[in-house]
C-alpha cells in the first residue's frame, strides 16, 4: 500500500472539510447552500484546469470531498466538447458522474424500502 | 441604550447575547472525521488501481462505495449521529450528497413511493445537482468557444 | 368581565382550571418534570405510521385523559380551543374530530395553549358555556420535518437553536369550580424586531414577551413581585436572559421569580438540547403537570403564565422574511 498516498488524501480531505466547517459556523449557510458552493467552485476550478493539480497531489483527498465531483462534471463536459463539440458540453458532464448519482438515487430508494426514520436522540 | 429602539441595534444586542458555536471544536472533528473519509476512499482507490482499473472508473468505484456506506448508515440510523459529531466532516465528501438524497427519501416515504420518496428524495440534493450540472454545461460551453478560436485555458 | 388599561381583559367571575392532562415523549420523560407527567411515551411514533398521526393520537389521548380526569361527561363540555404548529392545525383536528365537542381551531404558534385557555375564559364568563376544554401539542419529528430537515440528515444544530416538545397539554375550564382560577387574560400585540434567523426564536420572541409582560403591568397596576412565579412559554436560555435584562432596563426586576418552561423541561447539559425546549408543548405540558400540580398543593399561588410563540414558516423564512413574535398572559390565582 502506498502509505504516503493515504497521508496526502487525510490532510488534503481534512482541510477541505475544515472550510466547510468554517463557513457553516461563521455564516449560517444551509447545508444545501454549502454543497452548492462546493460543487460550483469545483467545477469552476476544473473548468479553469486548476483543480486538477490538487487531484493529482491529493487524489482521493480532491475527488472525495463535492468540489471533486464539480471538478468531475467540468472535466466530463470539457472531455464531451473535444469529442462530440456543442452536444458534449451536455452529455459530458452527466456521463462522468453517473455512477455516483445513479447510486445515490438508487440506495435512497432502496433505504426507503426498508428503512425507518428514527428520533434523534441528541 | 435601548437594545429595542432600531432593528439593527436589537440585532447587534442578540448577537452579542447568543452562544457562539465552539468552532475550534467542530473543525478539529471536521479535519479528522473528512479526512478519515478521503483516506478510506484513498484505499479503495489503490485497490482498485493495482486491479487493472484506470483512474476514471477507480474514482468512479470509490464514489459508488462512498455512497453505499453512507446510505447504509442512514438507513440504519447512524449517519444523523455522525453528522452532529463531524458537521462537514461528513457533509462535504461525497457521504455528505449521499445522505442528503437518502434521508429525505426515508423521511417522505410516508406519503408514498411516487410523490413522497420519488418527488421529495431531491428536496435537499437537487440544487447540487441543478449547478453542478449546469455550471459543468457553461464550462463546455466556454470551452468550446474558446478552443475553436485557438486559444487554451491553463 | 371589563378591561384593563391598554390589553387586559379582568374577569368578573374567574373560570377554575378543574383539571389538566400532559403526555409527553421519551425525551421529556428523561428530563427534570419527568414526574409530574401522566404519560411518558416510549417511542415517537406510539404504534402509528407517521410523525403527524403519533401527534394526533397524542393530543386525543392526552383530551381524552383530561376529560377522564375532571369527571366532566363529554357532553356537558361546550367548546374546545386547540391547536398545534403542522400546517393548518392538523394535529389538533384530526385528532379531535371524534370528540363531538364544538370545536375551535387556534394558531398562536407557541403561545397556543394560553391563547386557547384566555379565549375559553372570555367565553366562560362571558356566559356561553359551562365548560371548556383548551389543548396545544407538537411533535419533535413532525416538526423537523415540516420547518427544517428530515430526520436523518446529518446536519449540526445551533448553540441558540431550540428543541421541539415531543407531548400535548390540555386543560378543562369550568365556570364553576374551584381553582385555580384564570383572573386576567393580557393578549399580546404582535412584535417583530426584525430576527430573521430560525434556529434563535427565542431571540425573535423575546420583545414580544418584554410587550405583553410590561403592559400587563401597567394594566394591572401589579409589579413582578406580585406573583409566586412568572413563566414564559419557550423562550428558552438566549430569551430567558434577553427578557431578563430588557424588562429590568424598563424597571422591572423579574430575575428572583421568572424562569422559562423550555429552560425547565429538558437538562440542558445531558440532554444536549442546546437553548431549551420550545413548540406548544413545551408551555403546554409544562403548565398541565408541573405547574398545576404547584398550584394544586399550594405551592405556588399566584402565577403569571406568558406563552410565547413565532409566527413564522417555512416559505417565509425562505424568502428572507423576519420572525414576528407575540405573547400572551394569564394570570393564575388561587
Amino acid at each position: 500500500m502506498d502509505w504516503i498516498s493515504l497521508l496526502k488524501a487525510f490532510v488534503v480531505g481534512g482541510a477541505i472539510c475544515v472550510v466547510g466547517q468554517i463557513l457553516i459556523d461563521k455564516t449560517k449557510l444551509t447545508p444545501a447552500r454549502i454543497l452548492v458552493l462546493f460543487v460550483t467552485l469545483g467545477a469552476i476550478l476544473g473548468g479553469l484546469g486548476v483543480y486538477q493539480y490538487l487531484v493529482d497531489f491529493a487524489g482521493a483527498g480532491a475527488t472525495v470531498p463535492l468540489t471533486g465531483f464539480g471538478n468531475n462534471l467540468a472535466k466530463g463536459a470539457i472531455e464531451g466538447v473535444k469529442n462530440s463539440g456543442l452536444i458534449g458540453a451536455f452529455t459530458g458532464g452527466i456521463k462522468n458522474a453517473a455512477g455516483g448519482i445513479a447510486a445515490a438515487i438508487f440506495f435512497g430508494y432502496i433505504a426507503s424500502l426498508i428503512a425507518k426514520p428514527k428520533m434523534k436522540k441528541q | 441604550m435601548n437594545p429595542l429602539n432600531t432593528q439593527k441595534d436589537y440585532q447587534n444586542y442578540v448577537d452579542q447575547k447568543s452562544p457562539n458555536s465552539p468552532i475550534l471544536k467542530n473543525c478539529f472533528n471536521a479535519f479528522w472525521v473528512g479526512g478519515l473519509i478521503c483516506m478510506i476512499g484513498q484505499i479503495i482507490m489503490n485497490l482498485c488501481k493495482a486491479r487493472g482499473f484506470d483512474e476514471a472508473m477507480s474514482g468512479t468505484i470509490v464514489s459508488i462505495i462512498l455512497i453505499g456506506i453512507s446510505a447504509f448508515l442512514t438507513g440504519l440510523n447512524i449517519f444523523n449521529r455522525i453528522g452532529k459529531f463531524a458537521g462537514a466532516g461528513s457533509l462535504i465528501p461525497i457521504t455528505g450528497f449521499a445522505n442528503s438524497i437518502v434521508a429525505p427519501a426515508m423521511e417522505y416515504k410516508s406519503e408514498g413511493y411516487v410523490m413522497g420518496v420519488g418527488g421529495k428524495m431531491f428536496t435537499v440534493a437537487g440544487p447540487v445537482l441543478v449547478f453542478g450540472i449546469s455550471a459543468s454545461i457553461l464550462v463546455g460551453i466556454i470551452y468550446l468557444i474558446f478552443n475553436t478560436q485557438g486559444i487554451t485555458l491553463v | 368581565m371589563q378591561k384593563l388599561g391598554l390589553q387586559t381583559i379582568q374577569f368578573t367571575s374567574p373560570p377554575s382550571i378543574t383539571e389538566t392532562a400532559s403526555i409527553v415523549g421519551p425525551k421529556e420523560a428523561d428530563g427534570p418534570l419527568a414526574s409530574y407527567f401522566d404519560k411518558c411515551l416510549e417511542d415517537e411514533f406510539w404504534g402509528e405510521s407517521s410523525w403527524e398521526k403519533a401527534e394526533s393520537k397524542i393530543i386525543k389521548e392526552t383530551a381524552s385523559l383530561a376529560i377522564g380526569k375532571s369527571k366532566i361527561p363529554t357532553d356537558q363540555i361546550d367548546f374546545c380551543f386547540a391547536g398545534d404548529l403542522l400546517n393548518q392545525c392538523i394535529s389538533s383536528s384530526f385528532g379531535l374530530r371524534d370528540l363531538t365537542i364544538p370545536f375551535f381551531g387556534v394558531f398562536g404558534a407557541c403561545s397556543t395553549f394560553v391563547e386557547g385557555i384566555g379565549i375559553a375564559s372570555v367565553f366562560l364568563d362571558g356566559g356561553a358555556g359551562k365548560n371548556a376544554l383548551c389543548c396545544a401539542s407538537s411533535h419533535f419529528c413532525s416538526a423537523e420535518k415540516q420547518f427544517r430537515f428530515p430526520l436523518e440528515l446529518g446536519n449540526q444544530r445551533p448553540q441558540s437553536s431550540q428543541w421541539t416538545v415531543t407531548g400535548a397539554g390540555c386543560a378543562v375550564l369550568s365556570k364553576d369550580g374551584t381553582g385555580p382560577f384564570v383572573t386576567h387574560f393580557t393578549p399580546g400585540r404582535i412584535v417583530d424586531m426584525g430576527i430573521k434567523d430560525a434556529n434563535n426564536m427565542g431571540a425573535a420572541m423575546a420583545p414580544a414577551a418584554l410587550d405583553t409582560l410590561i403592559t400587563h403591568f401597567k394594566d394591572t397596576n401589579r409589579n413582578p413581585s406580585y406573583y409566586d412565579v412568572i413563566l414564559t412559554g419557550d423562550l428558552g436560555y438566549v430569551g430567558k436572559e434577553i427578557l431578563i435584562e430588557l424588562s429590568q432596563k424598563q424597571g422591572y426586576n423579574i430575575k428572583s421569580n421568572y424562569n422559562d418552561c423550555g429552560v425547565l423541561i429538558f437538562d440542558k447539559e445531558k440532554q444536549d438540547t442546546h437553548s431549551g425546549g420550545s413548540g406548544c408543548a413545551c408551555c403546554g405540558t409544562v403548565f398541565s403537570g408541573f405547574l398545576f400540580h404547584e398550584l394544586k398543593t399550594k405551592k405556588y399561588k399566584k402565577i403569571l403564565l406568558i406563552a410565547t410563540g413565532a409566527l413564522t414558516n417555512s416559505t417565509t423564512s425562505q424568502q428572507g422574511e423576519t420572525i414576528p413574535g407575540i405573547a400572551h398572559a394569564i394570570s393564575i390565582e388561587l
